[in-house]
């Protein structure tokens, strides 16, 4: 390969070019072309009979050379296939649209601040008005049984429930194990160390068993509800459902809803249970606490009430997390990155919520002295 | 014309139990559009993915510019890809960019070229693929079909390929779209010097732009000859997809234009 030249006579309007005008010499003759722009007349004539190949690369710089206004005619010596080429080149080349001016930073600032308050106005509109479509739908459908989805209903029961219960027992025994270790750390500088039966109790019936699984199901259904439906979407398969006379939110949500709403407190309950062991556990083996001692003080100590402070919670996390889950899969639009977008988002969401609504809960039974 | 750019010599492809391709020959000589037809299932695009290196063959070789592409190794074989271009069936463009930097991505990733020149070689192959310049800052889900074709087309030339790769370039356009394309992929060849291989159903396209037809069934390529030949051909299959209703009208269109 012999790379391109372009060549300037001494007289200053004469332009010889010569050798290979191709991709792979680009970045050497734009650097030239660049050179002998400033340099040339005004309107040098150009001896193009030295070019030996030429590639639309090639010729996009011939006519940056000849000053964009350019016709094939301004260059004498191409061969007849060249000339074509640099024809083909002329007629394709645009005029390129000049880049938008970068816009000022502070304007944009608050642009984005007020998009995003607007978004954000924008989804819980539309979150309170998809409630209120589920809750309708699922009025309609209780009545006529015969608009029961059972098969789909104990699909996603499985799906959401029983293939979720090693994570969730395993994660929250885990954490019971780590409150009870720092509980009893604690603790030992107030010789309370027998307190630590309560810490444990008190916290995974009220509030750890049920957030950690809500926070889990988040993560594992939510998410899936969204791509599941998302891809559905993508691919016209909702639009689909609608046209034969069915309801996509009788076919696709409302099994999901339901199904996670049996779910939730089943898990939670495992939460609970496993929390609570995980705890035992430390407490058996670094503290002087026997296992019938623990069972005693559990008994003794904790009411039943704490456990239905927390369980109250669970069907209404279920319900917010599958809401969001399908919303984020109707709001997918076309291509592939907008199913990774709001399944993000549907995650993202649900755990806000939750979150938000568990610290409401709180204020609100410690208002009722529960 | 002669010199031959693609070789296929005794392809194999298997997948599980199931025999794709046996034996399977095939030329393609420079500047030639070839039309590479078949029934659905005939293995047209394990071809392709073969010739293009995605898909490796149980046996056989595969050539390029006399090259074996199979036991070619790291930066010579991405010299003999970079002159290859390819459209996929549905576009394969970046989701997550405009036209425009999706062509310019294989340019980007070529260092040393200045910002301003990918932007203008860029801004060329999207006028060369005949779209309208502001098409390059939409992002692909903004377009229609056939400019999904197009921006891709646009893609598959940016390297100044030598040859071009088309999976049904023609597929999911209306009538006219696909007309247009196929005289925008006769001009590009007729200017730019490229060989195109070209997997199709559209048998407009065939007796319009195509030089030869390869036609792949009974896992092989039956036939690989100029269209008028390949009519003649006794072979059942072959009458049915050329002889059946549409591919007399297709005929038919075909020799009525040239006439005009």
């Amino acid at each position: 390969m012999q790379p391109g030249t372009a060549t300037l006579t001494p007289d200053g309007t004469r332009i010889a070019l010569a050798g290979d005008w191709v991709l792979a010499c680009a970045p050497a003759l734009a650097a030239q072309v660049e050179q002998l722009q400033r340099r040339a007349a005004a309107t040098p004539v150009f001896d193009a009979s030295g070019i030996d190949r030429l590639d639309t690369a090639g010729a996009s710089l011939l006519l940056q050379l000849g000053g964009e206004t350019g016709s094939a005619d301004r260059f004498a010596g191409l061969g007849a296939r060249q000339r074509a080429l640099l024809d083909t080149v002329v007629r394709a080349m645009h005029t390129r649209p000049a880049r938008p001016r970068a816009p000022n930073g502070v304007i944009e600032l608050f642009a984005n601040a007020g998009k995003a308050v607007e978004t954000l106005w924008r989804d819980l509109a539309q979150l309170v008005g998809f409630i209120g479509l589920i809750l309708a739908s699922l009025a309609q459908s209780i009545v006529r049984p015969q608009r029961w989805r059972v098969t789909s209903l104990f699909f996603h029961i499985e799906q959401t429930g029983l293939n979720a219960v090693p994570i969730v027992a395993l994660l929250s025994f885990l954490v019971g194990a780590v409150v009870a270790f720092l509980g009893a750390t604690i603790l030992r500088d107030f010789g309370a160390t027998v307190f630590t039966v309560e810490l444990i109790s008190y916290s995974f019936l009220r509030e750890f068993g049920v957030l950690l699984t809500a926070i889990m199901i988040a993560g594992r259904s939510g998410s899936a509800f969204t791509a599941q439906i998302g891809s559905m979407k993508a691919r016209e398969e909702v639009d689909a459902i609608r046209t034969m006379g069915l309801s996509p939110v009788d076919v696709l949500v409302l099994p999901r809803v339901l199904a996670l709403l049996i779910s939730m407190p089943l898990l939670s309950f495992l939460a609970m249970v496993a929390g609570i062991v995980g705890g035992a556990v430390v407490c058996i083996y670094t503290l002087d606490i026997s296992p019938g001692m623990f069972v005693h003080r559990l008994n003794e100590m904790t009411q039943v009430k704490h456990f239905w402070v927390g369980m109250a919670k669970a069907p209404l996390f279920a319900f917010l997390i599958a809401a969001i889950g399908c919303l984020e899969g109707f709001k997918v639009s076309g291509s592939a990155e907008s199913v990774g977008a709001h399944t993000t988002s549907s995650v993202v969401q649900s755990i806000f919520v939750v979150i938000l609504v568990d610290a409401l809960a709180a204020i609100f039974f410690m208002e009722i002295g529960w | 014309m002669s010199e031959t750019v693609i070789e296929v010599r005794g392809l194999r492809n298997q997948f599980g139990a199931q025999v794709v391709h046996e034996n399977l020959d095939l030329d393609v000589r420079r500047g030639e559009i070839i039309g590479v037809v078949g029934g659905s299932g005939s293995g047209k695009s394990v071809l392709l993915r073969s010739i293009i290196g995605l898909n490796r063959p149980r046996a056989g070789r595969v050539q390029l510019f006399g090259e074996d592409m199979g036991s070619l190794g790291g930066e010579r074989r991405a010299a003999i890809e970079q002159r290859c271009g390819v459209l996929f069936q549905n576009g394969a463009l970046f989701s997550s960019l405009t036209v425009a930097e999706n062509v310019a991505v294989p340019l980007v990733e070529r260092h040393g070229l200045p910002r301003t020149l990918i932007d203008r070689l860029a801004a060329l192959k999207i006028g060369l693929a005949g779209l309208p310049p502001e098409a390059g800052a939409k992002f692909p889900s903004e377009l229609s079909g056939g400019m999904v074709k197009r921006a891709a087309l646009a893609r598959a030339l940016a390297l100044d390929p030598d040859i071009l790769f088309l999976d049904e370039p023609t597929a999911g356009l209306d009538p006219i779209g696909a007309a247009a394309f196929d005289q925008l992929i006769l001009t590009l060849r007729d200017s730019l010097g490229l060989t195109v291989f070209l997997i199709t159903h559209d048998l407009d396209t065939l007796y319009t732009i195509c030089d030869r037809v390869a036609v792949l069934a009974n896992k092989r390529v039956l036939i690989n000859a100029p269209l008028a030949e390949v009519e003649r051909q006794d072979e059942p299959w072959i009458r049915d997809y050329f002889q059946g209703p549409r591919g007399r009208a297709a005929e038919h269109a075909a020799v009525a234009a040239k006439r005009n």
